[in-house]
């Protein structure tokens, strides 16, 4: 391996990790963290009994409930027999292979990308995994961590290795400043309607600077998180102080002497100058505007202030018809503007967007006002965690006072899953991650936007630029 | 490994994973039954009753091996249940221009094969197809190649670690777990540990 080439950190992390590499084959990838949830691992383990192989690493898996667990209070039981019986199932597999777990009742258990990065799992250079999409989120951190199937999550549980070939680079520029109103969600929901969702296939995402340096670490989860949305299997950002700031401290963080070991090594993480990367795009933070999506993928995006596109001035036949789909499915009219849109439900929460910057995003908007009596808001954080801290700072009763919902952690109504989800027609304004049909309940239309602009949305009932209220 | 098959198709760009099997399916803990289950939403009426017009739902395509979509299939989640679902249904090749990485690779780990066709072919097969919606292709996987009557010869590429796996039947997890001396050594090297849990 050339060791004076300058290198990206996404290729410095990269060959730090190389087990066995042979001619012609995918590189033995080594993985420092495996995430486990109780949807997409029932199977890997299943897999694991009938090879008769053990978890060769418990000590770096770990696994939590956060799809199928419904958001009511705790000492309830899940009703959903199918739901329970997936939880239980996830328990038992935790107990019986030796993995440390944060069951439904532990009080740290959360959305699983919330609770790596909460407890000082998730660490900069690491290779992290989970059979979960959106495992990019731990890329904040200056991980390389990316989504798996369930083969996968079998192949680490059973190696605590992957097959796996490099991705491109990408680096995804920001310059500028942050309008008031204008958060760290519009800066990819601008990426993905700018490079479209299929626009970073086959790389990885390195989102560089002034922007980006200037967010905090939630903020910047809350981008990498979206990075599959653009295409990107991952997506990382370089670690500086504020990272060393957030880890410092947390549970699995290292003490003492390893820690000053880590942050030494941390620092030789970042990007080398006269790196260069497969492909780049800029984004002018200067002029973004809020976003919120129109359509049905993350791509099909616009400032807040815009129009619905018309299919019509589409070039390319099938990306016409699927605009035309869109909009039918969305029962919207090209031309129309989308602020002034009337909603049924907000949902606040989601791995991208319910840490405590988000809650308080919200509550800043909320306080003093009402959610409107034509929506329905329910606010769900990311982990019980979060959920005492608000508390504490008391952000669950400006909420409850507005007229919204504060529920227990889980993924919620970002996948509906759990019983939380829209009926068929209605709207809603969500800081999820996801637009797809039916992706909040079959039916369901989503907007996607910032908690900002989703309680802007609550208090008017319509959907609603924050800076006009 | 040959596919000769007539198509089906879904013309649709961007189909997303949870288009292929909606979320609610995945609080099961085997891999059974998805195939029923597979493009619910818009294959099935409120009622349950299958949508005739519905392409999944006509005979043809219930024969058809292979399945022709717009670009950029099997965007969103990582679910392996799509790739499992679509096999159930009877499916052995996905023809589109591009595939999102998480779904690929599933799919090759399930005998799918997820076949990356140039623009221009793609286009021309989507004409050939509603000229001819009886037409069927001829996948060659060793050649990496697909014919249709009256068509141009497409080349698509496939990672030849993964077309050797596919041919020789190699199981992925076998192959890594007997490179345990290389893991071992690997993990000696760094004395990582986490937990403090157990
Ligand atoms: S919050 Fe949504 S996107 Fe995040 S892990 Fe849960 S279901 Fe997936």
């Amino acid at each position: 391996m050339p060791s004076n080439k300058p290198r990206t950190i996404i290729e410095k992390i990269w060959d730090r990790h190389i087990v066995a590499q042979r001619e012609g084959a995918p590189a033995v990838l080594f993985i420092d963290l495996h995430l486990v949830h109780e949807v997409t691992s029932p199977q890997a383990f299943s897999g694991l009994r009938e090879r008769g192989v053990k978890v060769r690493r418990p000590d770096l898996t770990f696994a939590t409930v956060d799809h199928s667990t419904p958001t009511t209070p705790r000492n309830l039981p899940i009703v959903d027999q199918v739901a329970a019986a997936q939880v239980a199932q996830l328990e038992k597999n935790a107990q019986e292979f030796g993995i440390p777990y944060f069951g439904f009742q532990d009080r740290n258990q959360g959305i699983v990308h919330v609770i790596g990065p909460e407890q000082g799992l998730t660490q900069p250079g690491m290779t992290v995994v989970c059979g979960d999409s959106h495992t990019a989120t731990h890329g904040a951190f200056g991980a390389l961590a990316f989504g798996i199937g369930t083969s996968e999550v079998e192949m680490v549980l059973a190696t605590q290795c992957l097959l796996q070939r490099p991705s491109k680079t990408f680096e995804v520029n920001v310059e500028g400043t942050l309008k008031p109103g204008v958060s760290a969600k519009d800066i990819i929901l601008a990426l993905c309607a700018k490079i479209g969702i299929g626009g970073g296939t086959g790389c990885v995402f390195e989102f560089t600077g002034s922007a980006i340096r200037s967010l905090s670490m939630e903020e910047r989860m809350t981008v990498c998180n979206m990075s599959i949305e653009a295409g990107a299997r991952a997506g990382l950002i370089a670690p500086d102080e504020k990272t060393y700031e957030y880890i410092k401290g947390r549970k699995f963080a290292p003490q003492g002497e390893a820690w000053e070991q880590a942050v030494a090594f941390w620092k030789t993480l970042p990007t080398d100058e006269g790196a260069t990367y497969d492909h780049s795009v800029r984004i002018d933070a200067d002029t973004l505007e809020p976003m919120i999506t129109f359509g049905t993928n993350p791509g099909m995006g616009m400032a807040i202030s815009g129009t619905v596109p018309d299919p019509a001035a589409q070039q390319d036949p099938l990306e016409r018809e699927s605009l035309r789909k869109a909009l039918r499915y969305m029962n919207l009219e090209a031309g129309q503007p989308i602020a002034g849109q009337k909603i049924d439900v907000v949902f606040i929460g989601s791995c991208t967007n319910s840490r405590m910057t988000d809650l308080r995003a919200a509550a800043s908007v909320l306080a003093g006002r009402k959610v409107n009596p034509g929506v329905r808001m329910m606010v769900v954080p990311g982990s019980q965690e979060i959920k005492r801290q608000a508390e504490a700072e008391g952000l669950d009763r400006v909420f409850r006072e507005a007229g919204a919902e504060w529920r227990e952690a889980g993924c919620s109504m970002c996948i509906a899953m759990n019983g939380d989800q829209l009926s068929p027609g209605q709207y809603s304004v969500s800081t999820s991650n996801r637009n797809f049909e039916g992706r909040q309940g079959k039916g369901g239309r989503t907007f996607l936007a910032s908690p900002l602009t989703a309680a802007a949305s609550a208090v008017a009932g319509v959907v609603t630029d924050v800076r006009s209220l | 490994m040959q596919i000769h098959s007539t198509v089906a198709v879904l013309p649709n760009d961007n189909i997303d994973t949870d288009q292929i099997i909606p979320a609610r399916f995945l609080k099961t803990i085997s891999k059974e039954g998805l195939g029923d289950q597979l493009f619910f939403d818009w294959r099935y009426n409120a009622d349950g009753s299958p949508k005739a017009d519905f392409v999944l739902n006509t005979p043809a395509a219930k024969a058809s091996r292979v399945l022709l979509a717009g670009d950029n299939f099997g965007c969103g989640s990582s679910r392996e249940h799509a790739p499992w679902a679509l096999t159930q249904y009877g499916l052995q090749a996905v023809l589109s221009t591009s595939f999102a990485d998480i779904f690929k690779q599933n799919s090759l780990k399930n005998r799918l094969l997820p076949i990356v066709m140039p623009k221009e072919a793609h286009t021309a097969l989507f004409a050939a197809l509603a000229e001819n919606p009886a037409l069927a292709v001829t996948i060659d996987l060793p050649a990496q190649t697909m014919t249709w009557p009256g068509g141009p010869v497409v080349e698509f590429p496939i990672d030849a670690f993964a077309k050797d796996c596919l041919l020789q039947g190699v199981d992925e997890i076998g192959y890594v777990l007997k490179q345990d001396t290389a893991i071992a050594a690997f993990e000696a090297k760094r004395s990582f540990s986490l937990n403090t849990l157990i």
